[in-house]
């Protein structure tokens, strides 16, 4: 495995399969009654957040704790960032403080790439922009294996915002990988522009009819209306996306009876995903908030346990 | 006779044929047997035991002791797998490795009578990260350790309870064991190398 985490690009298929092994060992920590691992005990883990979140960051501080490393958040918000510091001399100040890793989140597209040529310690992406996710596509492709034995010839959908999807952009290229075949779905003005050429490239299909590829598929990924991220104009309505790609109720009766539902959260309920879809029988929502604990220690083990970590 | 299915021991300079046999099929079949008796024998039965083996060939150990106690008692004994990759001491001067399965009996080990199963004990510093590993998992009446070759060389206060072959070696020898489940058949060997070996 390679020093940072900062694209599905950096693990290779055999090494996404080693860390889903030991995830699955991370994973029956989480019912343990002493919820601690040794491996990075002394180790200093920073969460440096400059744009919001609430699972990746408390999924990241949990994982380095139950792994005995001292774990430090820092948020943009409160820190010298809202003074005028530079991104460059946010991290070289942090970093001098001693630390041993920084899982890092930022609204630029590229940032933690830039951020790892600076430091000589593991970088891990946790959210670029509009550009990787890794380890949430990690996360989901655990919860899905789990789920389905193997993703080895599986169908999935991938439905929703793509334009703005590191969610998406992530998991094209490890449900690849992994060996699942992938259709994204979306409202043409969120479908990414270019989508044609990288699709034959990467070979995922495209499609713009929901409810033609719902009973096709073994696993349905609906991914978040990014509103944040919008500036208006992608849809008439909210009402209007729900109806032509929103995951309700009559659509659930499209899908194969057991078809699991994914979603990196958070939610819009009732716009992107029904309560009835969020809260089913075969949503793995929380599976996949659990999930993201292990696979963030798998992670964090395999990048900073080992003599490699040692800069 | 098959093929060994086993990933090769990466640290095997010298071909796996390579030095004397120590102890074969029916030598290691023997001393399992001994350690089974004095297991139950300490034990005063079966009642409460849980046999726990180190991976990776600690737990076909485990598993083989288990069946041949279970001959003699007539009733099953709980058995796991315990990985202390975690909890080695040597984890940051290794790359990393992906740990191998923990899995314990469905009732835990509380206030049960552990017996580690280990293959070869020498620097007594796996036991020392087993016992750390166990204190995390749950607290055991009674801890013990069996072991079916001790070759000396102890680097921290750690003994055996159950040995099945006391095998005094140079600490520049090797020692390598070889079972069905994990190689194809049962042998003990001694090497001599002139490099150094972890275990």
């Amino acid at each position: 495995m390679t020093r940072h985490l900062l694209s599905i690009d950096d693990v290779s298929a055999a090494e996404i399969h080693e860390l889903f092994e030991t995830a699955a060992e991370m994973h029956d920590v989480q019912r343990r009654e002493v919820k601690k691992l040794p491996a990075l005990r002394g180790r200093t883990v920073i969460n440096l957040f400059f744009e919001d979140s609430t699972r990746t960051r408390s999924s990241f501080e949990i994982a380095g704790k139950w792994l005995s490393a001292d774990v430090i958040n820092l948020s943009a918000k409160g820190s010298s960032t809202s003074k005028g510091e530079s991104l460059r001399d946010t991290v070289l100040t942090v970093t001098a403080m001693g630390i041993d890793g920084l899982v890092m989140r930022h609204s630029a597209s590229g940032a933690a790439h830039q951020v790892a040529q600076w430091l000589d310690i593991p970088v891990i992406n946790a959210g670029d922009g509009m550009h990787e996710h890794p380890t949430q596509a990690l996360l989901d492709g655990y919860t899905l294996t789990r789920r389905l034995g193997t993703l080895e010839g599986k169908h999935v959908a991938i439905v929703g915002d793509l334009t703005h999807s590191r969610v998406f952009r992530s998991n094209i290229k490890s449900l690849a990988k992994l060996g699942a075949r992938v259709t994204v779905v979306a409202p043409p003005t969120l479908m990414p522009s270019g989508v044609g050429d990288w699709s034959n490239e990467a070979g995922f299909a495209t499609c713009y009819d929901l409810d033609a590829v719902l009973p096709e598929v073994d696993a349905v990924m609906m991914l978040r209306v990014q509103k944040e991220r919008m500036s208006g104009g992608y849809f008439p309505t909210a009402r209007e996306y729900t109806v032509g790609y929103g995951l309700t109720r009559p659509r659930l009766a499209l899908l194969k009876p057991g078809t699991p539902i994914l979603h990196p959260g958070p939610m819009n309920r009732g716009l992107e995903i029904a309560a009835d879809a969020a809260d089913a029988a075969d949503s793995l929502i929380l599976d996949q908030v659990s999930a993201g604990v292990a696979v963030r220690m798998a992670v964090l083990y395999h990048l900073l346990a080992g003599e490699e970590a040692l800069a | 006779m098959s093929e060994p299915t086993a990933e090769p021991d990466p640290g095997l300079s010298a071909g796996p044929d390579q030095g004397r046999v120590v102890l074969d099929a029916d030598d290691i079949a023997r001393a399992l047997t001994r350690i089974s008796h004095e297991i139950l024998e300490r034990n005063k039965g079966a009642e409460d035991l849980i046999l726990l083996g180190l991976q990776t060939r600690g737990v076909p150990l485990a598993k083989r002791i288990a069946e041949k106690i279970s001959e003699v008692e007539g009733a099953a004994i709980a058995t796991g797998s315990l990985d202390v990759t975690m909890y080695r001491d040597d984890l940051r001067s290794h790359p990393t490795r992906t740990p191998h399965r923990t899995a314990l009996p469905p009732h835990g080990i509380d206030g049960k009578t552990v017996v580690l199963v280990d293959d070869v004990l020498y620097s007594g510093r796996t036991i020392r990260a087993a016992l750390d590993a166990l204190s995390d998992l749950g607290r055991p009446a009674a801890v013990r350790l069996a072991v079916l070759v001790d070759r000396g060389h102890r680097e921290l206060p750690i003994r055996a309870d159950h040995v099945g072959k006391n095998l005094p070696t140079a600490r520049a020898e090797r020692v390598r064991l070889r079972l069905v489940e994990t190689d194809g058949l049962d042998e003990v060997r001694i090497t001599d190398t002139s490099m150094g070996e972890a275990r």
